[in-house]
């Protein structure tokens, strides 16, 4: 068996939901290969090298992958495709958006968003936004996976694997970057975080999110938000958790001002512990929530800075 | 400019889905069912091409069985001139699903293909990625933001990050996220013309693919329970517990 993983990273920092997937692949079990597409990326590749399990890096450098664009690197996927039984990537945006090229162009299936290996063709994935987890086998050949990396732990990084330099470039020429507008923040990503702590539309407006700001410099913590609170324009799009956002899954998670629709749910009620605050007794997020708090938000959130 | 927008029909979003009791698969029987949210999104963002005079013509495309011409019925009833229905009794992998799509790209010809980035019960986030990919087309997925400038479309993505922003040469696929509109509701006289609106039905079998099925649904149970919680009284009260109980904070 030989696995194929699709490195996340912006060109100079490998993500650890990368880590993570590597743990996923190693649970198929096989030689386990990273494949690195970008710009400059040189680093990323040593620090791909460096995870625990990992037999062979594999670099793609050129302007052509700098922005990950889908019909590049799924080219450049296809073109070393026949040496893998399996390619994964982890499900965040740029898997989320390229794997399904590779697999229509496989002509295999995709299965996306695994939670858990069952063997090397028989997979766990949470469907209707977690309500039910559905156990999916394969019937093709080869199999194209992505991956939930919020279900598998990081795989360490002792290891030294041997860093391959490909050649290939494809440019496909259809689509070019125009820019990004990202969101710049000095807190950890809320993917990686093991505290959030997140609010809704019971914020009432963006300004009001600065009373979470000194509750997460305490806790270290990441902030996120309901997409009531994004489409009302509080906060950026990347901060949405949920069945159609990011999903989270950290040690300890606060949700503040946020009912518990399914669509929330979905992405944060794998958390360790889980706390509300609501002035809405009736609110279904006091349903997953181990320690629930019936207040309004304006006057728990100082208090609740202040006594941590 | 033709748009095409396939459509699928899904549980409505508020109606929290069950699981048989024997495992084999999520039971829909009598549960409301609506077009998914996200290829709703998709029709109103056509229907907005179609009222600024970018869009021309625009057609929907549903697989599946006779009960989804239903939302192709909705779909006609918020803008869309005409319908196609692929009749198939089964649930077909998103490869085969972008397969047939491919068909109907191939014999409609249209610049631009607007899809739902992931239909709410499967939610597989793949169909719209294979059809560009089976047409060669370049994609622009999650969009925020879609505009046409002669013959390349700039689509603003929602990433993991932020935004970001593609231009993609047309013909081109899109794939809508939350923010791309916020779709209209259907007046009763606009429901009433779209009963007179185009509807073809066009038997899956009919289009020479091999539509065998690549996964084979094991089993389907429902998630683990959370244990239940407590309420706490007092801000002080949550914060030992978080310290002494839960050991998440120091
Ligand atoms: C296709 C689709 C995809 C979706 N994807 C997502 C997703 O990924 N993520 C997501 O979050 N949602 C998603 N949703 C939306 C979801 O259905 C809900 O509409 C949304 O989660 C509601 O956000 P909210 O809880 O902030 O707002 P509301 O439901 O309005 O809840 C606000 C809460 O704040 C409380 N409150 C108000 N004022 C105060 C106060 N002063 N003090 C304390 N509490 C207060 C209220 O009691 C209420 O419980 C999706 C919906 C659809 C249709």
């Amino acid at each position: 068996m030989s696995i194929l993983v699709y490195a996340e990273h912006d060109n100079k920092n490998l993500k650890t939901e990368t880590n993570k997937t590597v743990t996923a692949a190693l649970k198929i079990g096989g030689d386990v290969h990273v494949l690195v597409a970008g710009t400059n990326c040189q680093s990323v590749a040593e620090q791909a090298a460096k995870i625990t399990g990992v037999n062979k890096v594999l670099v793609a450098d050129n302007a052509a992958y700098e922005h990950q664009l889908a019909e590049n690197v799924s080219a450049l996927v296809l073109e070393i495709a026949a040496d893998y039984d399996t390619i994964m990537a982890t499900a965040l945006t740029t898997g989320k958006n390229f794997m399904p090229r590779v697999a229509a162009l496989l002509d295999v299936a995709q299965i996306s968003d695994i939670i858990d290996v069952e063997s090397a063709d028989t997979f766990v994935r949470p469907i209707y936004a977690g309500n039910a987890i559905a156990t999916v086998k394969s019937l093709d050949t080869k199999k194209v996976l992505t991956v939930r990396a919020t279900a598998f732990d990081a795989a360490g990084s002792d290891n030294s694997a041997e860093i391959v330099t490909l050649s290939n470039v494809t440019d496909a020429g259809i689509s070019s970057h125009v820019k990004d507008e990202l969101t710049v923040s000095a807190r950890p990503d809320l993917g990686a975080a093991s505290i959030v702590i997140s609010g809704g539309r019971g914020m009432q407006n963006g300004d009001n999110f600065k009373l979470l700001d000194g509750i997460a410099d305490k806790l270290g913590a990441a902030i996120g938000a309901s997409r009531a609170a994004v489409d009302a324009g509080f906060v950026p799009n990347d901060m949405q958790v949920g069945q159609t956002g990011k999903i989270v899954a950290p040690d300890l998670y606060i949700a503040v001002g946020i009912s518990g629709a399914i669509q929330h749910l979905a992405g944060m009620k794998d958390s360790k512990v889980i706390v509300a605050i609501n002035k809405d007794p009736e609110a279904p997020i006091f349903q997953v929530a181990d320690y629930g708090l019936e207040a309004d938000l304006f006057d728990a959130l100082p208090e609740l800075e202040a006594k941590l | 400019m033709k748009v095409l927008v396939p459509i699928k029909r899904v549980i409505d979003y508020n109606v929290k889905v069950r699981v048989k009791a024997d495992n084999s698969d999520v039971d829909l029987t009598n549960t409301k069912m609506a077009i998914n949210p996200f290829c709703e999104i998709a029709v109103e963002e056509a229907v907005r091409l179609k009222e600024a005079g970018t869009a021309t013509e625009i057609i929907v495309v549903s697989v599946g069985d006779k009960t989804c011409q239903e939302q192709l019925r909705t779909a006609l009833a918020l803008g869309a001139d005409r319908a196609i229905q692929i009749e198939t009794d089964e649930s077909l992998d998103a490869l085969n699903i972008a397969k047939l799509l491919q068909k109907i790209v191939e014999e409609e010809q249209p610049q631009l293909v607007i899809l739902g980035k992931q239909s709410i019960d499967s939610d597989n986030n793949q169909t719209g990625q294979m059809l560009a990919a089976l047409t060669g087309m370049a994609q622009g997925t999650f969009a925020s933001e879609v505009v046409v400038e002669g013959d390349k479309v700039n689509v603003t993505r929602e990433v993991d990050g932020g935004l970001q922003t593609v231009a993609l040469t047309l013909p081109a696929i899109v794939t809508t996220d939350l923010r791309l509109n916020e779709p209209r509701y259907a007046s009763l006289p606009n429901i009433m013309k779209a009963k007179r609106k185009p509807l073809d039905v066009k038997p899956a079998a009919d289009f020479g693919i091999n539509l065998t099925a690549r996964t084979s649904l094991l089993k389907v149970t429902p998630p683990a329970e959370r244990q239940a919680g407590i309420m706490v009284g007092s801000i002080d009260e949550l914060v030992e517990k978080l310290k002494t109980e839960a050991k998440v904070i120091s």
